[in-house]
């Protein structure tokens, strides 16, 4: 079982070290992507082998790697459970459909940049999956900081653009300042357990035999995850993070790398439930999250951004589930999510392809010349609205009621109202794009094959786990009867009202906003939190380097202008006895004798 | 005569060979100053080794000699090259050292 998921961990490995080390193979771009997509397909086929074995105890294969005294320090493996089965498939399936897209969508790049391109996304599906098949903290740090550097790499993709390259900087940047706390934690928790292993942490916490006064620990954990997911205040690089090209976006950005967090907080559980405290933290941020960045989606006219703002809410929607003491109703809400935005993403990838624009105020009427892309972005939406019976309402609801349970009313307020306004920016987007009354320009056409077949994929496997997950019923949760009627109505308000602003035209988005007036404003200005990281960033930045550079010009370049200005001067001293006429030196030599007789006869 | 006097008479010719090595400014005169300081020298020997009886203070005066000579030699060759290079031999002017 540990063989299959090791093809599928290597499978995308090899296709990188083939791109990174046979430039001529790279150079050929297309021919690049070719070895890129089979490596990523066999690992898919790998991953649904994996996914049909029924596994009982969690199946660990481990190696050595540092070793010590007692055993080995560290060991590299592999972990297989149900969690990261379904991650597998997850990720090799999302990675093999938006490689497969990008084929099509970054047509016109260059041969090597395209090379470039695929060596990157192999680098990023094999990081990936050994983050997710970690069998213990070291190796998912490890493969942690890999998928963040994957990241980087494509979000700067066009690192000739300046916008590109400062939004991959700051997603480093951002998500860093997370895994400072992260690997802090990881060996705060090797100090109190030693060990890093899941199973071994797994048994001392089933037995209850974790040491107390772990809050801070998995605080600082969970600062890891906060980063990677996007959580507030570390979810600044997420909507910049889409300078980046769209396929990337879907694939990276929406749906696996920023679940990250999730994923571990989903995976360390056991671990996170021994502090209560911080589970309660991960619930309220997690809420807030979602509720903020619904508001901030909900102005935003960048389509990309609005599906990125999207994800930031639906992130902190997971979180919530998972510190409500949900994290099935999280993962699972992790899994359909991953499906519906990577499809939303690349439908917008090709809604942006055809028109030439980001900005849904330059779309309109856009159903008639893209029927195909219409209607797979319509299931998306629909999805993430929550309607029934489509793979997002049964998660959201899972979420909602996971968070009921838990009896957290604030945050299941939040999370409530997000699902409402989830409802109003999506179709906002939708009516506007789609069904605006705005003729777009050019002649926007249905995408290419490469790009449609992945877009009907993904639709249909929306459907297919929506009618599987209704098919299955309530049999793990058990929500208040009245919850599923809160849900689809929250979904239909928050379509309904979208429909009477942008489509009828009976309520005045204009008005809306003018009775809203300072949560408009704020909203359109971020709530100034990059405003705010920026100016700290640029005083903390320029102040330090000022400071820096005030103590070199003036404190280290002083001392040594003073050195030299003596050396100077006492060479100059110095060189006036040195006249050039022998005879001088021969008085020297003459009188110095006399000296040292004079002296050695005295001294006796 | 006692070797004092011999003594004296080789500190006398060191003497004057050593301010004649100092103040003549004229190069020739510098080397004749050095020739003497070395023939006081040989008087000290021969004198030490007469009077303690040693042939070794001789055999090193003859040494001196043949060393003066070739000194002396190489120290005229100098000066006749600097003569043609700088058209002078007068000690205060040969002064490229100066620093």
């Amino acid at each position: 079982m540990t063989r299959l998921a090791l093809v599928a961990l290597t499978l995308p490995f090899l296709a990188f070290l083939l791109l990174a080390l046979v430039p001529p193979l790279r150079r050929r771009g297309r021919a690049a992507g070719l070895v890129s997509i089979a490596a990523v397909g066999g690992a898919l086929a790998a991953a649904l082998a994996l996914w049909r074995v029924p596994v009982g105890a969690p199946a660990v294969g481990v190696w050595e790697w540092i070793p010590a005294d007692a055993g080995p320090l560290v060991t590299v493996g592999l972990y297989v459970d149900p969690i990261s089965q379904a991650m597998l498939v997850l990720v090799t399936l999302v990675a093999l459909l938006v490689q497969v897209y990008s084929l099509a969508y970054l047509d016109e790049e260059r041969a090597p940049a395209l090379g470039r391109y695929y060596a990157y996304q192999s680098l990023f599906a094999f990081s990936m999956l050994g983050l997710v098949l970690a069998p213990n903290f070291v190796q998912l740090f490890v493969f942690w900081e890999l998928v963040g550097l994957c990241s980087y790499l494509l979000i700067g993709f066009w690192y000739d653009r300046p916008a590109a390259a400062r939004a991959a900087v700051k997603a480093f940047w951002t998500t860093r300042l997370g895994d400072v706390g992260l690997i802090i934690g990881i060996v705060l928790l090797w100090r109190a357990t030693g060990t890093f292993d899941f199973a071994t942490l797994f048994e001392l916490a089933g037995g209850g035999r974790l040491p107390a006064g772990l809050a801070l620990t998995m605080f600082l954990i969970y600062l890891g995850a906060a980063g990677k997911s996007a959580q507030f205040p570390l979810h600044v690089w997420l909507p910049d993070a889409m300078e980046g090209p769209t396929p990337v976006s879907a694939l990276i950005h929406a749906a696996t790398m920023v679940t990250a967090g999730v994923f571990l907080v989903t995976r360390a559980f056991q671990l996170f439930a021994a502090a209560p405290a911080v589970l309660a933290l991960i619930a309220w941020v997690g809420a807030f999250t979602a509720l903020l960045a619904a508001t901030m989606a909900c102005v935003e006219n960048d389509i990309k951004r609005v599906l990125a703002y999207s994800t930031v809410s639906q992130l902190g929607y997971m979180m919530a589930a998972a510190g409500a003491g949900a994290p099935d109703a999280g993962f699972l809400h992790l899994l359909t999510h991953g499906v519906f935005k990577a499809l939303l993403f690349l439908a917008a990838g090709a809604v942006v392809h055809a028109v030439g624009t980001n900005d849904i105020r330059q779309m309109g009427r856009l159903f008639r010349a893209l029927p195909q892309t219409g209607i797979v972005f319509l299931v998306g939406t629909l999805a993430l609205a929550g309607v029934w019976p489509l793979s997002g309402f049964f998660s959201k609801e899972a979420v909602l009621a996971g968070v009921w349970a838990a009896h957290l009313r604030v945050p299941f307020l939040m999370l409530a109202l997000t699902a409402f306004l989830t409802a109003v920016y999506m179709f906002r987007v939708v009516l506007v794009a789609f069904f605006g009354r705005v003729e777009a320009g050019g002649h926007p056409h249905d995408a290419p094959p490469p790009m449609a077949v992945p877009l009907w994929v993904l639709a249909v496997l929306t459907l297919a786990i929506g009618a599987r997950l209704a098919l299955r019923g309530g049999e793990t949760a058990h929500p208040p009867g009245w919850l599923t009627s809160l849900s689809v109505g929250l979904a239909a308000a928050g379509i309904l009202l979208a429909l009477l602003m942008y489509q009828v035209r009976v309520v005045s988005p204009a008005a809306v906003s003018r009775a809203l007036a300072p949560l408009d404003f704020a909203a359109r200005r971020r709530y100034g939190i990059d405003a705010l990281y920026g100016a700290l960033y640029r005083g903390l930045l320029l102040g330090f380097s000022w400071l820096i550079g005030w103590i070199d010009r003036y404190l280290v370049d002083g001392v040594l202008n003073v050195l030299s200005a003596l050396t100077l001067r006492a060479g100059d001293r110095l060189r006036r006895i040195q006249s050039g006429q022998a005879q001088d030196y021969v008085y020297g030599v003459a009188f110095g004798l006399l000296a040292l007789l004079i002296v050695s006869r005295l001294w006796r | 005569m006692t070797l004092q006097a011999y003594v004296i008479l080789s500190a006398a010719v060191f003497a004057i060979g050593l301010l004649g090595v100092l103040t003549r400014r004229n190069a020739i005169g510098i080397l004749l100053g050095i020739e003497l300081m070395l023939n006081a020298v040989n008087i000290n020997f021969v004198a030490f080794a007469r009077f303690n009886g040693d042939p070794a203070g001789m055999v090193f005066a003859l040494f001196t000699i043949a060393i003066t000579v070739a000194e002396v030699a190489v120290g005229l060759a100098i000066v006749i090259v600097i003569f043609r290079i700088r058209r002078t031999i007068d000690a205060d002017r040969l002064d490229l050292l100066k620093g």
